[in-house]
This record gives C-alpha cells, structure tokens and sequence, in this order.
C-alpha cells in the first residue's frame, strides 16, 4: 500500500460526499413533485407520458397495488427483452450480423438486466448487436435503475408518512425516476465518457494493420451511452466481455475516478434523499456512515491483500512491488482497482475493472462478502436504501428492547409484523446464495464448467449464486455460466434476489405507513448517532454476515492459509 | 410503607427457592413435550436433533459403528440444553405457583347469604337463604356479615363495615368500605370484621379479582406479548437463517472431499441458533409479571407490563403522590407588635383541640420550632369552637382568651378590620403566601389580629429527584390538580414536575390524555374514582388502586393493591427492565456464536486442510473435545443465566444512548468473549477427564 | 392487474423510444460531431491505413519491439468451433485469464514466462506485469520498470545505443495527473511507434 494509493482513494471518497448531498436534495425535491431547473424542459414531456399512459399522476397507490404495478412494469419488460434477444438477427443495428441468443441465454439476460442485475453469461462484443445493446440493455438500465428507485421511495415516504395508507404512484415514481434523474445526468456522464475515450458510434468494429503487420479487429459501438447508465444506474453490464477493464469502457485513471463516483453517487445520495424526506438529513448521514465504514474497511483489506502480491508467483522470481498484477490493467493500480472491486459490490453495480476470479483470496473473499451481505453498502439503486432499512429495522429492534423501550424507527414502533417481514426478506439471501451453491457444488457437471479448482472453485460457485441472488452481477469469470443449468438456476436467484426480496419489504412499507409517529424523548434511542452506526455495522455483520462464515471458511479463507503453504490445484 | 421512603421495596422473596427447584426440575421434564414446546421454535428445533441424534447414537452402539462415546455425549448435552430451557421456565412459573397457591386457600368456596328482596332497605334480619358462592349471578345482593367472606366481587349498596383485605393485599389492618363513593368496592375473599353490608354481585364465578389474580401468577392464561412475539419471530427466523447455513455446509464440504456426520452438522447447528435466549425467553417474561406481583402490582396482561416501559408521559395526581395529603404548618408570622412566640404560643393554643391533620401541624410545629409543650386543658373551663363552612374558623374560648385562626377575610371581619385597613406587612405576607402555592390562615386573640400561620402543600422529601430520573429516562410527568393554576405552578416548581394541569376535571384529564396520545406518546397514570375510569381506561397504563372503586379498577389495566400512587414509577421501570433483559440476552446469545465458529470450524474440516487449523485460536484439545464444549458450553450458559433472567437486567434512570452503549459493552462484547474463556475451561476438562 | 397494463406497456414503449433510440443517437451525434476521434475508437491511422488503437494493446511478438504484456484473449478454434484457441490482443473478444491465486496453470504459466525473460537476460526480480495477464487482454499500457528492463533486448535487436533507447522510453513515460490520479505507465504501441520513427 503506498500512500499516493490512499490519497486517491480518499479523493474519490471526497469527490461522492461533495457531491450526495447537493442530488440527494435535488431528488427530494424531484419525488415530492416539486418544481427544480429542469421542470420547465422536463414537465411537459412528463405529463405527456401521463396522457398516453392513461396514468392519474394524483392518484396514489397502497402498497398492494403498487408493488403489482412494478411486477406487471417487470413483467412487460421481461417480455420485451426476451423478444428483442430472441430476434436480433431480425433488428436493426446489427452489423456484425449476430445471431439470435438461444433460449436459456436469452431467458437468464432478460431476467438479468430486468432485476438490475446485469449478469452477463455471454460475452458483450461477439453475442449483442448495437441494436439489442442500445433498445434492449439500455433500456432496462434506465428501468430497472428507475424501478429500484421507485420501490425505495415508496419505503421512504413509509416513514415520511403518519397515519396514512398509500405509497406514491409507482408510474410517477418511476417517470420521474427517468426523466429527471437519470436520463440527464447520463446524457452529461456519456459525453464526459466519450471525452476520456469510450466510442460512440453505430460501426461493429473497424479492422487495423498492426505494426507488425497482423490484422486486428477493434470492436467499437454505442459504448458510451451505454456505460453512462451501465455505472450510474449500478447497472453494470458491460458494452464488453470485461467490462469495466476494457480501455473502451474505461480508459484512463481519470475515466476510472468518474467510473467509481458514478456508480455509488446516486445509491448514496437516494439516502440523503431519505434522510430528506423523512425530516432528518442526519438519519440520512448516519446511513451513509455505516456504509462508509463497511467501504473503507473494505477497501482497506482488499488494497492490503492486492498490494501484497501473490507469494506463490513472488517466489518464483515475481517483483511484488506492483502487487497482484494477474487480472489488473496498468492504468488503474492497485488502489483504485481496490477501490473499484468494493464499491461494485457494496452497490449492486457489478461492473469489474479487474478480473475477480483472479483476485487474491482474500481480496476476492472481501468482494464476496460485501455481496452476501445484502447490497446495502450501499447497495443498488433503491434497493440498496431499502435493504439497509430493513438492516436497520432489525438493529432498532435489538436496540429498543437493549433500552427497554418498544423500538421505534423514525417515530414507528416495529412490531412483530415489521420483524417478521424483515427476517422473511433477509432469510431469501442465504436461502437462495447457498442452497443452490450446495447444490451445484455436489453436480459433477456443474463443477465441470468451473475455471478453477480446489477451494477456488467452490469460492467461483460461491460467487457466481452470491452475485445474481444480490442482484450485482459481476462473476468469477472463470467459470464457464453459459450453459442451461447456470442460465436457469442463476435467473431463478436473480428472480428471487429482487422481487422474494422487495415484496416483503413493500409489506413493511404498508404496515409502516399507516402507523402514527410517537414523538421522540430522551428514552427514545436516537438513530442518527455514532451508536446507532456501530449497532447497525453489528447487525449488518452478524444477521447479514454471520451465516456465511463457514462458506467462506471453505473457500477463501481455506485457499488463503493453503497458498501460504503453497499448495496450487 | 414509611413516607420517607420513596423507592418500593418488593416484597422479599428468595431467588431460587429449594421447594420451587424440586418441582420446576420434575415440570421440566413434562415440559418436553413437543406440542408444548413447539411455541418456542429455537427449542423445538434442539429437541427434534437432540432426539436425531439419540437415534443416530443408537443406531452406532446397535452396529459397534462410529463413535458411541462421542454422539452419545453430544446427545446428551443437546438433551440437557432442551432441558435447562424448560427447566428456566419452570422455575419462572414455580414461582407464580407458590403465590397461586395461598392465593387459591383463601379463595372463596363459602357460602353467600343471598337476600331475598334486594330492593329493601336496612338491616334485612334473616330475609335471606344460603347458595354456594359458586351459583351466584351477576346482579345478585348479597348479605355479608361480622367473620362472613365476601362471596365474590360486588359493590356495596348499603351499609359500612370494616373489612379485612390481607387475602389480596397481604396488608393484615382492616379498611373500611362503604355504600356510595369512591370506596364502595369489595373482593371475593376478603373477609368482614364489623357490622354488615348489602353487597350487589358484580363478577360472574370464575372471574373474579381472585380469579383472575390466580390465573394471573400461575401464568395459566399466558399469551405471548407484543414485544415478545417479535422477538420470537426474530429468533426463529435466525434459526433458520442457520439452518439452511448448516444444511448447505453439507454440500459445500462434499466438494471439498469432506464427508460431515450428521452429529457435528447438528452441533454446530445447535451451538448456532440462539438456544440461550429462546431457551430463557418465556421464563424473562414469567419473571417480569412476577417481580409486578411482588411489588404487589397485578397487571391485567404482559401487554400492560410492556406498555409500561413504554410511557412518555407519567400523569399524577398530586396529592399524595407529590405532596403529602394534607397542607402542613410551615411558618407562623406575626404582625408588628407581637412577638414570634407569643404568636406561636397562641397558635398552640388554638390548635389544641383541632384533630384535623393541619391542626396537629401546627402543634408539631409550635413544638419543635419553639419549644413550647402542650397547656393542660384539664380542669379548665374550655370551650372548642369547631370549623364551620359558615364561619370558615375554628378556635378555643378559654381562659378569658378567645382565640380564633382561619381564612383571612373571615379573620379580619372578626377582629373588625377591612382588609384595606389590615396592617401593611401582614398583607404582604398574605400575598407571598399565596403566590408561593400556600395558604395563609389568620390568628386572632380577643379581637387583635395576631399575625398568620403559613399553610403549605409539602413535597414528598426525595421526589425531585425521582423526578428527575425521570426526565432522565426520558418520560415526561404531569401533574394533575384542582388547584388553580398559580398555586399549582408554584408546588410544580417545587417539585420538578415537567407540566402540570390545574383546576382539572376528569373530562380534562381524559382529553390531555387523548392529546398526548395524538402526539405519539403513551400515558401512564393511576386512580381510584369513579371519574377516573375513562381517563383510566384511555391511558395506555391505568393503574387503579385497590382501595378504589370498582369502576377503576375495572377500567385500569393494573391494580395496585397497595393503593400507593407513586408505584407507578416502579411499574415503568420494571416494565423496562423486561424489555432489556430480553434484549441484552439476545445480543449476548448472538454474539456467542463468533467462538463457536472458532472452536468447531477447524474440528469440522481438520482431516482436509489441516492448514484450517489456523483458526483455532483456543488451541482446543482435539476436533471431538472441541465440538464437544461448544455444545456444553452452550448448555450451561443456559442454566448459568437463570438467574439473571430471573432477576432481570439492572435499570439505571440514565438516557437511552447511555443505557445502549453500556449494555452492548456488558452482553455484547463480553457475549464475544465469555465463551472463548468458557469453551477453552470446558475444554481442558474434557480433556483431562478423557471424555473423548 | 388489468389496470396496471396500460401504463406498464405504454410507458415501455414510451422509455424503450426515449432511452433506446433517442438517447444513444443523440449521444451519437453529439459526440460525432465534437469527439470524432474518441468516438471512433482513437485510432491511429497512418496513409490511410489504421494502425490501431491508442487504447487497444497490440501484439508484439519481434524482439525489435517492446513487449506488451502477456495477453489471456482467445478465438474460437478454426478446427472445432466449440473450443478456443488463444489469440493475444484479440480485440474483438476482450477477456481475462480467470485463473486464480493458486491456481497450478497460472503457476505453470508465469514459471515459463520468467524462464523466456531470464533466457532474454532479465536478472532480478521481474516486472510484475511482465509476466502476468491483464483483465481485458487489450491492456495497452505496461509499468515503467517493465520497460526499462526490455531496452537491453530491443537495442540489442535494432542494434540501437541503449541510453538513447532508455531516454526513449523515459520520454514516452505518462506520469500521475497532477502527481495523483492514475499509475505512471507507458503505452506500448506510442512506444514502439516513436521507436520505429527513431530507427
């Protein structure tokens, strides 16, 4: 670790938190159907959509109906992408002529990118035309983003709220989402992505002649546009089969920082939004504390393993100085390729710039972890915000009977309803991440397709039902997940990561609005105090965390102390 | 209870009795059965293993297979951990059953005398003809004489008598209760000492205050409480989180070629989920009802006793609970020309044959302040004049000396003055008496004024600073009064009350109640009127006093049987102090299981990656001791934390901030570090007894 | 259900225009307009010919060159399209070796990358990104010391003074942007170019 590494991961770290607060109150203002700079552009357009949708933007919804609205939204969506995937060879924008995705592939992408997800079993450059990237991934970049931010709001105005009984228009909520969040902010992202050298063009690809006289075919395409809402929504499907390591996608140290901040700028500015809107910016902050503490630790580890290079290499006659090179592009370092690795899987994002597969075990353990801790840190679009209140549902819970007082969050009192609803939607996380790896890990077939062996494998298993259940996205890539059984099982995790997950939470949201807010006292426990964070980082560790530790212990942290003893497989 | 003493004590009990150990170890056993224990989910899912692995261990000793010696340990320290959790809850509700006991020999099987014309009025001779108290009706009028039980709950319809109560309060002087008022309610089993009552049944047999008071202690009719059915949830859910943990580590170790025996996979589970507070969790809320009833506090449901640590706003009365009952000579100041004493001695005087409690203040005071001893009246020609509602003075004519104390306007018309013409210094202490929440009483002697006694509302000595632990906790106290608003400042003042609520009527009360309420906060307060029943029954806490009617009492969802407003303090606290315990050993119980992975991870996977080894920073013996003291060490927490379960967690009036931080450092961080202490003790003695 | 149909496919189709179509060729447009050479993949294009990319590696096999770095990029295998072949710097198929921290084949790998650089005459420790692949396989870029350490090779091949050949590549080192942001690096293929214009 050097310190010039420190200095820019705390630049970017500074860079976000200027930054949260400015768009957290703008998309406060946004959602409370106020009027911002862009509602003279924005407002007519908006309003128009209304129209031809047949949508009554007055007209709230309950909790019921507008979690079936985000499901009918989801599932038209769904149909759509299965289409246009199904038929590309059919659209437009194809000039390298691809062909139709096969059934399972197609089936396992849609329901990717429709969950945020963005795990990507094929490889971007040889599998999607322009066509399906720029009507089909695209798209559902901005919905999904739009979604995630919609549900969100519904949890938040469940506290801003006292005695009522709806949540918001979903419609609105998500219009609004995408037409003044972030639609405009891509646009400016795009061409600042374009700037630091990401294509933009309808061209497949463009041959060159090498100095050495050999040809090579550069693929090119929309990348930039695609990129802008791929970080900014923590979508994180990459125009590219590497993402994010791939000079197209990010091409400098530069187009690295904007990367980094324009994926975890909009989850953490949502719970500034939420500290807004329920009356408290400081509850908001406390928020972004317990994130930061989980991203700096985070980063701290990953940076101190990467750094200190593979010892089995190193012996071999390897200079450890640069670190861990294996998997890692020049430009970025092992500070910012740190940086990068945990705040795309603190957020949902999943966009890598660094091979995962070949991080150290450590390093890849701390990338794991922070996935299978729920993406809340901080999480996807929305989904982060809404995960972590349940988290903090759960450390009120404990807080409250630790002071002897029925606990309240924000003034509602948590109940038995809210705690059951809560352990229901935090259950679907180990329930899906290991079952299904127990089960892959006993397939002979299955292990076949892996890239790796010894406890490296069952870490690519691990990481592989980990990422599509929180709904990230980014993969051990070694393994081989193109086949119908990663394709079925890993969207069925998908499936269940964001929609087994939100329902319950949406039935929080429902039983929290209606209550009455009981006023604070000095017997109340305040919830946006450095007490409340530390509680918050326990809870999150030990419901969150705790049930993964003999997983890890066979995957990670077995291939660590083995590589010490360097044992390979 | 002495006045001086603020603070309650509960009635003396010792924590584990040899009686109630003996029957809550054989109740334990009974408790086994399944259907019982399916309520507790964390438990249940112990007991379906620890019989899993009974079998299991059969089966090896029937085959001479596997490790007998080993799974046979391990099922009998599952066993022994279902057993300690029935045995914790057994233990709570011996307890209660003791108290059930004596209260069920006093329980009235006697005899009513049922009177054949309830309508008629007076002595009723003999019109009436014995029933069993059992087939009395609601509405029916009983007769209850000298040594009669009362036959069930009623309310007096004619006639006073004195009434002997220890059957439910365990106060043995009588009480006298009375036809009309706010004292007309009696109990079913308490017992007449003088003359006779008319009493109209009101509880239908089998739901009478006894009744209900048994069911109570026995926890017979226990439901689980709001709080408490949360936390349940919580627990099952993680135990499920651990479950399905456990279950898929099956999978996860057969890809890396270990082959895990269901007996270590059910340890590690067991060793997981948080057996500890499920196993203590009914018999914390067992306990907390209980530590009520020994403050002689019966709370109609759990419910109220959580809704009691819930409170943020304490209404209470102000008389007798803030102040003393009565107003309380203070000072006596006379009028230029008269001296401190010879005013004093007047006033002595005055008071000699005046019973009422200022009277005897003003002697108290005239004695200590001054000195003075009592004037034998004996022999000499006195006549008492009393307190009249006409005359609004008392006095003595005796002596030649005619002296008189009252108000001051009466005073002053009887010594001839108009109160403009009053001397200046005596009317301004008139007005400082009355701004300062007092009253002043005049003094007269042979028609000159003399000088004035200041009569005060005194404050219960230590109430402020109850007060103030109060506020600590973050609950609010309302005084309520029917004094006007200028003296009612003043004693709130005094006693550091946050608010007060003057000249109020019952309406008022019950609509500064709905207000508080409106405003997301929950009231406590106590009474005992008639009048007070809606506001009663409109707090989230209604502590009626026993001595009070049965509307209140109905109305209320506690009954203090002491009759002792300033209870409620204790009530708040012993409400919190069940939340806590439940919480703090939650968080304790959780906490255990980062050294549980440390002693039975490397255990699990030892014959494959050695190199796991790295992780057994207890340096346990070997991988079967180690997974071995895990589970005992699991067991015995158990049974090592009965008693703080029992007792409850210590409430300190400090705010909640505070309170967390200190009680995430005691369970929290030494739930961390107590069982690596722990497992590695066990440990060395598994395996210096080669238990394995 | 039903009622939730229209706003749900209507605004799909509303998004799918907005964001689909009009977002990327606005993009398109603009940046066509003000960014062409971005835009288009800042190629280097030499008498017509395009020569690459600036921030696609190439592959450099002569010794008269500087080495990338090793490169994990593959295409489908002629013979049987089922399996791959590798192709280095395939920059129609970007990806990375995938191999773990003890994984054998990397060791396998990377003990016979070192064995070709000392049989080159590197002695001491050797570069890290020397030896081992990079995330994408295009990775234009190595480490100074990487560089440095090939100018006794590449002065060898072209029979070039070395001392010039290292002020070359000192040169063409890119620093830290404001002494911060980024890894000091040098892009092989301006490298090899500026060599070939020195030669």
């Amino acid at each position: 670790m050097t310190l010039n590494g420190w200095l820019q991961i705390i630049l970017v770290l500074g860079l976000v938190l200027v930054s949260v607060r400015p768009l957290g109150l703008y998309m406060a203002r946004v959602f409370e159907g106020q009027k911002t700079f862009l509602s003279p552009v924005l407002s007519p357009l908006e309003h128009g959509f209304y129209v031809l949708a047949g949508v009554k933007p007055d007209k709230e919804q309950g909790w019921l109906s507008y979690t079936l609205a985000m499901i009918v939204f989801s599932l038209a969506g769904f149909a759509s992408l299965y289409a246009i995937l199904r038929l590309q060879a059919y659209l437009p924008w194809n000039p390298q002529g691809f062909d139709n995705l096969p059934p399972d592939l197609a089936f396992n992408t849609a329901i990717s990118f429709l969950t945020n997800t963005n795990w990507q079993a094929y490889s971007g450059e040889t599998t999607m035309s322009n066509g399906s990237a720029m009507l089909g991934l695209t798209v559902h970049n901005f919905l999904s983003a739009a979604t995630g931010i919609a549900l969100a709001l519904a949890v938040t105005r469940a506290f801003a709220r006292a005695s009522a009984s709806t949540l918001g228009n979903f419609w609105v909520d998500v219009t609004r989402a995408t037409l003044y969040v972030l639609l405009p902010i891509s646009i400016l992202l795009a061409l600042v992505f374009v700037f630091t050298g990401s294509p933009q063009t309808l061209l497949g690809s463009v041959d060159a002649t090498t100095l050495e006289g050999a040809k090579q075919t550069i693929a090119l395409g929309p990348v930039a546009s695609e990129e802008a809402i791929k970080q900014f929504g923590t979508n994180g499907g990459g125009f590219f089969n590497t993402n994010s390591a791939h000079p197209f996608e990010n091409a400098s140290a530069l187009a690295n920082y904007l990367q980094i901040w324009s994926m975890i700028v909009l989850s953490t500015a949502l719970l500034i939004t939420f500290g807004k809107m329920v009356g408290s910016e400081r509850q908001g902050w406390a928020l972004v504390s317990v994130v930061g503490v989980f991203v700096i630790v985070g980063i701290g580890a990953v940076y101190a393993a990467e750094a200190w290079g593979n010892p089995i290499l190193n012996a071999l006659g390897v200079d450890p100085t640069l670190g861990n090179m294996e998997g890692k592009e020049i430009r970025f370092g092992e500070a910012m390729t740190a940086m990068f690795a945990v705040v795309t899987t603190g957020l949902s994002c999943g966009a890598v710039n660094a091979m995962h597969d070949s991080l150290m075990p450590l390093g890849g353990m701390v990338t794991l972890f922070m996935i299978q801790l729920g993406e809340v840190l901080p999480g996807g679009v929305g989904s982060g915000l809404y995960g972590l209140i349940v988290f903090a549902i759960l450390a009120v819970f404990i807080a409250g009977l630790m002071v002897g007082r029925t606990p309240e969050f924000l003034g509602k009192k948590i109940e038995a309803r809210e705690i059951k609803l809560a352990m229901l939607a935090v259950l679907i996380l180990p329930l899906s991440m290991l079952s299904f790896s127990a089960v892959a890990a006993v397939l002979p077939s299955v292990v076949a397709t892996l890239g790796n062996a010894g406890p490296h494998g069952l870490t690519e298993i691990l990481y592989a039902y980990s990422s599509a259940t929180g709904n990230n996205g980014s993969a051990f890539a070694g393994l081989n997940a193109n086949t119908p059984w990663w394709n079925t099982t890993l969207a069925i995790a998908m499936v269940l990561g964001r929609f087994a997950y939100v329902v319950p939470v949406m039935a929080i949201a429902g039983s929290i609005v209606t209550k009455k807010r009981a006023s604070a006292s000095a017997g109340t426990f305040p919830t946006d105090r450095s007490l409340f964070v530390g509680l918050l980082v326990g809870v999150i560790l030990i419901v969150g965390g705790l049930q993964f530790f003999p997983a890890l212990a066979l995957g990670p942290i077995v291939e660590h102390v083995l590589m010490l003893s360097s044992k390979t497989f | 209870m002495s006045l001086s003493n603020m603070s309650h004590d509960a009635k003396p009990m010792k924590l584990l009795d040899g009686g109630i150990l003996a029957t809550a170890a054989i109740d334990a056993f009974k408790k086994l059965n399944p259907r019982e224990l399916a309520r507790n989910p964390v438990i249940f899912v112990t007991e379906v293993v620890a019989a899993l692995v009974t079998l299991l261990w059969a089966k090896d000793l029937a085959n001479g297979s596997g490790t007998p010696v080993f799974s046979g340990q391990i099922a009998a320290w599952l066993w022994f951990t279902v057993l300690f959790a029935t045995f914790a809850e057994a233990i709570a509700e011996g307890r209660g059953k003791a108290q059930a006991a004596s209260l069920r020999a006093t329980r009235s099987d006697a005899e009513a005398k049922l009177l054949t014309d309830g309508t008629a009025k007076g002595y009723p001779g003999k019109a009436w003809k014995t029933i069993s108290a059992l087939n009395l009706k609601v509405g029916d009028i009983v007769l209850v004489e000298p040594g009669d039980l009362i036959p069930s709950d009623g309310e007096i319809i004619e006639g006073v008598a004195s009434v002997n109560e220890s059957a439910i309060t365990g106060e043995s002087a009588p009480v006298i209760r009375e036809a009309g008022g706010d004292r007309s309610a009696v109990t079913g089993g308490t017992t007449v000492l003088s003359d006779w009552i008319k009493v109209r049944i009101t509880a239908a047999p089998g739901s009478t205050f006894i009744d209900r008071m048994i069911a109570l202690v026995e926890g017979a009719e226990r439901q689980k409480t709001p709080n408490e059915l949360a936390l349940s949830v919580l627990l099952a859910g993680l135990t499920l989180i651990f479950l399905i943990a456990v279950v898929t580590l099956y999978g996860l170790a057969e890809y890396s070629n270990t082959a895990l025996s269901v007996v270590v996979l059910v340890a590690l589970l067991v060793t997981l989920i948080p057996t500890t507070i499920g196993g203590l969790l009914s018999a914390i809320g067992i306990a907390g009802m209980d530590r009520l009833i020994r403050f002689n506090v019966l709370a109609t449901s759990g419910r109220a006793v959580e809704a009691a640590g819930d409170v943020d706003t304490l209404l209470l009365d102000k008389t007798g609970t803030i102040t003393f009952g009565n107003r309380m000579a203070s000072e006596f100041i006379p009028v230029e020309g008269v001296t401190p004493r010879s005013l004093a001695e007047t006033v002595l005087m005055s008071s000699l044959a005046d019973q009422t409690p200022e009277g005897r203040s003003i002697v108290a005071l005239a004695r200590s302040e001054y000195g003075l001893i009592e004037p034998d009246l004996t022999g000499k020609q006195a006549e008492i004049i009393p307190f009249a509602a006409q005359t609004r003075m008392s006095g003595i004519d005796v002596d030649g000396r005619s002296i008189r104390k009252g108000a001051v306007d009466q005073v002053l018309r009887f010594v001839g003055l108009e109160s403009a013409s009053a001397p200046s210094d005596f009317r301004a202490s008139v007005d400082r008496i009355s701004r300062s929440g007092g009253t002043p009483l005049a003094v007269a002697e042979n028609g000159r004024l003399m000088g004035l006694i200041h009569l005060k509302d005194v404050v219960k000595p230590g109430i402020k600073e109850r007060f103030a632990a109060l506020r600590a906790m973050g609950i609010k106290t309302v005084m309520i009064t029917g004094d006007n608003p200028l003296t009612a400042a003043a004693i709130a003042t005094e006693a550091g009350v946050d608010d007060f609520l003057a000249e109020a009527t019952p309406e008022d009360k019950l609509r500064f109640i709905r207000k508080e309420q409106t405003g997301g906060r929950l009231v406590a307060m106590c009474g005992d009127g008639t009048n007070d029943a809606p506001a009663l029954a409109q707090a989230d806490v209604g502590v009626a006093m026993q001595t009070g009617t049965q509307a209140a009492r109905e109305a209320g969802n506690m009954v203090d049987l002491d009759s002792d407003p300033t209870k409620l303090i204790e009530i708040v606290e012993i409400g919190k102090q069940l939340l806590m315990t439940r919480g703090s050993l939650t968080t304790f119980s959780i906490a255990n299981d980062v050294a549980k992975y440390f002693a039975i991870l490397p255990a699990l996977f030892i014959v494959t990656y050695p190199e796991l080894g790295a992780l057994n920073v207890m340096h346990l013996a070997s991988p079967q001791s180690a997974i071995l003291s895990a589970v005992i060490f699991n067991a015995l927490i158990i049974i090592a934390l009965i008693p703080l379960a029992l007792r409850g967690v210590r409430y300190r009036p400090v705010g909640a901030a505070a309170l967390l931080g200190r009680n995430l450092a005691i369970y929290g961080v030494g739930g961390l570090i107590v069982p690596f202490i722990g497992i590695k003790a066990i440990d060395l003695l598994v395996a210096a007894l080669h238990l394995v | 259900m039903l009622t939730h149909l229209r706003p749900a496919l209507v605004l799909l189709a509303l998004f799918t225009v907005l964001t689909g179509v009009i977002y990327p060729l606005l993009i398109t447009a603009i940046a066509q307009a003000t960014m062409p050479y971005q835009a288009n993949g800042s190629l280097i294009v030499s008498k017509g010919t395009v020569l690459g990319s600036t921030l696609i590696g190439q592959n450099f096999t002569d010794a008269k060159y500087f080495q990338p770095r090793p490169s994990a990029t593959n295409t489908p295998d002629p013979k049987d399209a089922t399996k791959t072949i590798d192709a280095p710097y395939n920059a129609a198929n970007s990806s990375g070796s995938n191999l773990g921290p003890t994984s054998q084949a990397l060791v396998d790998r990377v003990k016979a990358a070192i064995e070709a650089k000392r049989a080159a005459g590197v002695s001491g420790p050797v570069p890290a990104d020397a030896v081992l692949t990079s995330a994408s396989g295009l990775d234009p870029d190595i480490s100074p010391e990487n560089a440095l350490s090939q100018v006794p090779t590449v002065a060898k091949a072209r029979g070039l003074d070395q001392d010039k050949l290292r002020a070359l590549v000192e040169s063409q080192i890119q620093t830290r942007l404001m002494g911060i942001i980024g890894e000091p690096h040098v892009n092989v293929l301006k490298l090899n170019l500026a060599l070939d214009g020195l030669s």
